[in-house]
């Protein structure tokens, strides 16, 4: 049997992807950045998970306003890192279990979380970046993966109790599926940020350590949080933390956390970084 | 019946949502056409023209050629695909961020150094209100 034994949550801000592309990463203002993920990226060698199912957002990249899904999961074979208008970062292709995957969209649907399946697309820095950020540079992906991108971009997102409900459908899915898998969820995006108009730059540190808190100890209480509370305390981009949510419900109702992260800045936004095993 | 926007008293915030989509469709579009290198280059050639080809409100148009994001927002954009335009322009989101809160650069950047905007004052409209006075 499939089993989710851990998940990992971290920002993907774009410019960490650009840092360790273009060589930065031992520059004084990235150090302390990279820094926090020295202890996961030795936990992630000893895990050794089979599968990711990896939550992240598209920038404008895959969809532009032509098509917005809410929740779309990837079923394809393999998906190439997208040229976001600076050329394509320079890691590899990602490899989906199209297996897993077509069972969790059918379990999915069936339990009445209405997914989009895409077959064909680039992704961009918001799924890149964080795997970079546990396997380092590396020539191939240890693992599969499998993206579920969710729409943040144009507002509202789906709600936190929303994604919330999806990651407990998706962990009912994971464990109906027979073959013996050690699978992880990630949530991706955050923490507070803001990058447009003349709040721009807004960082909220105690919005961002209470709602690691919460989403540790209290998740069912974080997931009613309301849209407003994010884009108003933790900034327009912040919102993005609802994908954390997923992550979170994917798992067990009590977790051990292995490993918290949290640093400013990173560019425009605050680096929030967790590691959750099932007890 | 309306539907309620709660966000729409944070200050110095335009939330794109389902609206401001439908009056940014083609700004967004123009944005989004800019990640094929040729377009590229056919909007470096010549920016009106290439603006010409969409179907752009002529404030729309102006607000790309003036690079002025906040106004190009306020019309429909979305900065993740307005981002576009200013990676053609072969700059960064700090510095686009930075010209949007009419700060330098430089300031801008140490304003994050030293751990952001302040959520406090940053809140609601009224709040901004009452500490400027």
């Amino acid at each position: 049997m499939a089993k989710i034994t851990a998940g990992v949550s971290t920002s993907h801000v774009p410019a960490i992807g650009a840092a360790l592309d273009n060589g930065k990463a031992n520059e004084e203002y990235w150090k302390p950045v990279f820094a926090g993920y020295d202890f996961s990226k030795q936990w992630i060698k000893e895990q050794k998970p089979d599968v990711i199912i990896l939550v992240y957002n598209d920038h404008a990249t895959a969809f532009s306003l032509d098509l917005i899904p809410t929740f779309a999961l990837g079923c394809g074979e393999k998906y190439k890192s997208a040229d976001e208008g600076w050329g394509p970062r320079p890691v590899p292709d990602v490899y989906c279990h199209q297996e897993l995957a077509s069972h969790i969209a059918q379990s999915v649907i069936t339990d009445n979380f209405d997914l989009t399946i895409v077959n064909t697309m680039d992704v961009d820095h918001g799924l890149t970046v964080p795997l970079s950020l546990m396997f380092g540079e590396t020539n191939a992906w240890p693992c599969k993966v499998i993206p579920l991108a969710v729409n943040v971009v144009l507002y509202p997102p789906p709600s936190g109790q929303r994604c919330y409900d999806l990651g407990k459908a998706l962990r009912k899915a994971v464990e109906s599926f027979d073959e013996d898998l050690n699978v992880q969820v990630w949530g991706t995006g955050g923490m507070s940020h803001q990058l447009q108009g003349p709040r721009a730059g807004l960082i909220n540190k105690e919005f961002d350590n209470d709602f690691l808190d919460k989403l540790v100890n209290d998740p069912e209480a974080q997931a009613r949080v309301p849209h407003i509370d994010y884009v108003r305390e933790a900034g327009s981009e912040g919102v993005e933390l609802v994908m954390w949510l997923i992550m979170r419900g994917a798992l067990n109702d009590e977790v051990t956390e292995k490993h918290r992260f949290y640093h400013v800045p990173a560019s425009n936004t605050a680096v929030g970084h967790l590691i959750l095993e099932n007890k | 019946m309306a539907l309620d926007k709660p966000y729409s008293d944070i200050p110095g915030t335009t939330i794109f949502d389902a609206d401001m989509a439908r009056i940014g469709f083609h700004i967004n579009q123009f944005a989004m056409s800019l990640m094929q290198a040729e377009h590229r280059e056919r909007f470096k050639a010549d920016e009106r023209a290439y603006l010409d080809e969409w179907p752009m409100t002529e404030e729309q148009k102006q607000a790309v050629l003036d690079r002025d994001y906040n106004r190009m927002m306020s019309l429909g954009g979305n900065v993740y695909f307005l981002a576009k335009i200013f990676s053609t322009d072969g700059l960064s989101f700090q510095f686009a961020a930075a010209t949007m809160t009419g700060m330098t650069q430089p300031e801008y950047a140490q304003m994050m150094l030293d751990g952001g905007r302040s959520p406090e004052g940053n809140l609601y409209k009224n709040e901004e209100k009452q500490g400027e006075t």
